[in-house]
């Protein structure tokens, strides 16, 4: 019995023109364990914040479910905390009051001098201590993103889902947010949903790294092991004999997808065997080339 | 080039003010009753018909009661007018005769309580029309229609039903004040960027936190835009109401004195109209800089 299940998940949304439907994705079935770090990339557009947001409860599937520790999920809840794209901090709070709304709500019993040094806690955890006071407006991109991910850890979540969360943040602090993220992870080994189309983040954070075709009627294609032994860091995964291999396929999928991938999706009907598994370890031996060839 | 003082605001507003009052004084100067070249039958019909009056050491001037009426007082007249009522502005002389302070007092209370009432009624309906697109939908025609109605158009009704003109000059005052607040908090609540919304469904925030942790901080700046206009156009409404109502008031104050024929009384009664309005609006402006907030 996985941690988080998605079950046979479609989703439509009434198209443009007024008449029927437009499919989003269809069909989609992923198993999550506990702990594991799981991403989708996939291209803007494809369905993977909607998957995202279903399993955060804030949007319904047209079919299927999400199933988290044996409970469909219905609603939102604190169980499973979301780090925007965009941070969605209170920009009338400070950063300790954004990260003490989520605290109290989540320890609801907790006296306010517990309240307080649990947030102290993750606020000087993201290394944001002395910015207590500070409104979101007074803070960098980076900074706002670590208040983000403040929250979203200090209510320790049985999942963490990430939103495209360093998409808006410069590329060399987006770095240095990638590495914490890895540390607070390891410190807490929380089960996380990324959704990106950043291929190293998804790299460096991962475990597994779910391929999703193009939309309409997007699906998971393939499902990629991430076959890098932890722990990782920037400086040493490219080192890693995996790396390359992985970050190659996955940007070929991507091109590929981006290229022609509508036009494969309508007349690809028949491929109904679920998403292809893709391990680099297992196939060590086996030429790279094959391995590409996978999803012909 | 300006020394650096002449370009400060302040001594330019000076500059102006001293300009228009020099204006107002020289174009509103009476020449004192000359009567040279005039015959003694000439003076009794004048006389007469109380352009004049003989003074108790028999010269002729102008009659004091008619002067008053005679073209627009100048500003020294205003400004004796405004010392007598200033000195008086704690007496009740009669019913109808309230010191200006008492009059200011009434137009404040009055004022108060209708916009308060219509910035509630308004904030709320406002907040429920903003976080339910389909009945925004549905009832947008009926403020589309109300809205534009001027206030004081109301009053005759309301008067009829309410019949009391106390309750009436509020409920004018309502009338004028919710419109504008109404319409700006269903945006303001309706354009709140969803993600805030989703937070606060997330944390489980009870209906209540909801409502002053998120949604009202959140569309405070908004809010306050409309009440910024449903200020205005309630200080608008609550001097005519007054007016026509006979409610004590600095309205009517204004239209008292023009009753009287007292033009120095009118101007005065303006003048205090503007300053009430001035004081007001920026007691509002300090209470609107505490809630907003920049993205």
């Amino acid at each position: 019995m996985s941690f988080l299940s998605i079950d046979h998940m479609s989703k439509y949304f009434p198209s443009h023109s007024g008449n029927g439907t437009v499919c989003i994705f269809e069909d989609v079935t992923v198993k999550i364990n506990k702990g594991e770090f799981v991403t989708v990339i996939g291209h803007s557009g494809c369905g993977k914040s909607t998957l995202l947001n279903i399993i955060a409860g804030l949007e319904t599937p047209t079919e299927g479910g999400a199933i988290l520790n044996g409970q469909e999920v219905t609603g939102p809840g604190l169980d499973r905390m979301v780090v925007f794209q965009n941070f969605a901090l209170m920009p009338w709070m400070t950063v300790f009051e954004n990260v003490s709304l989520a605290v109290r709500s989540a320890y609801p019993t907790w006296s306010s001098q517990e309240i307080k040094a649990h947030v102290q806690k993750y606020i000087t955890l993201v290394g944001l201590q002395g910015a207590e006071t500070k409104k979101p407006t007074a803070l960098s991109g980076g900074m706002k993103q670590r208040v983000g991910l403040a929250r979203a850890f200090s209510i320790e979540p049985k999942v963490l889902l990430l939103d495209e969360p360093f998409a808006q943040i410069d590329a060399l602090t987006r770095g240095v947010i990638q590495e914490e993220l890895v540390q607070m992870w390891n410190a807490t080994r929380n089960t996380v949903f990324m959704v990106t189309h950043d291929v190293d983040e998804a790299i460096l954070l991962s475990d597994r790294i779910m391929l999703m075709t193009n939309g309409p009627s997007a699906r998971i294609a393939e499902i990629v092991d991430v076959t890098i032994p932890r722990p990782r860091s920037r400086e040493t995964i490219i080192e890693d004999e995996h790396y390359y291999k992985i970050r190659n396929h996955i940007i070929h999928f991507l091109v590929r997808h981006a290229s022609h991938g509508q036009a494969e999706e309508s007349g690809d009907h028949t491929d109904r065997s679920g998403p292809v598994k893709i391990n680099f370890r297992d196939q060590a031996t086996k030429p790279v080339g094959a391995v590409l060839c996978g999803r012909p | 080039m300006g020394s650096k003082s002449t370009q400060h605001p302040f001594f330019i507003s000076i500059f102006f003010l001293g300009i228009f009052l020099f204006a107002w004084h020289v174009a509103t100067i009476s020449t004192p009753f000359d009567p040279t070249g005039k015959t003694d039958e000439e003076l009794m019909v004048m006389e007469f018909n109380g352009d004049i009056v003989q003074t108790d050491d028999g010269r002729y001037v102008w009659n004091p009661e008619k002067e008053k009426v005679k073209g627009v007082p100048g500003p020294m007249t205003v400004l004796e007018k405004a010392w007598i009522e200033l000195n008086e502005a704690f007496v009740i002389k009669g019913t109808n005769d309230h010191g200006i302070a008492f009059l200011v007092g009434y137009t404040v209370s009055r004022f108060s309580v209708g916009f308060m009432a219509a910035s509630a009624v308004a904030i709320l309906v406002g907040i429920i029309l903003g976080l339910n697109q389909i009945l925004f939908r549905a009832l947008n025609p009926f403020i589309q229609i109300l809205k534009p109605i001027s206030p004081l158009a109301w009053m005759p009704l309301l008067l009829y039903t309410v019949k009391d003109p106390k309750w009436t000059s509020i409920l004018v005052v309502f009338m004028a004040a919710v419109w504008p607040t109404l319409a700006t908090t269903a945006f303001g609540v309706n354009s709140l960027r969803k993600e805030y919304l989703q937070v606060a469904a997330i944390l489980q925030l009870s209906w209540f936190k909801r409502l002053y942790k998120v949604i009202l901080p959140g569309a405070a700046p908004t809010i306050v835009n409309g009440l910024r206009i449903s200020f205005g156009s309630a200080l608008v409404a609550v001097v005519p109401a007054e007016m026509l109502l006979g409610e004590l008031g600095v309205g009517y104050l204004s239209w008292i004195e023009w009753n009287n024929l007292d033009i120095a009384g009118v101007i005065f009664a303006i003048l205090v109209v503007g300053t009430v309005g001035v004081v007001l609006d920026s007691g509002f402006n300090k209470l609107a800089g505490l809630v907003t907030y920049r993205e």
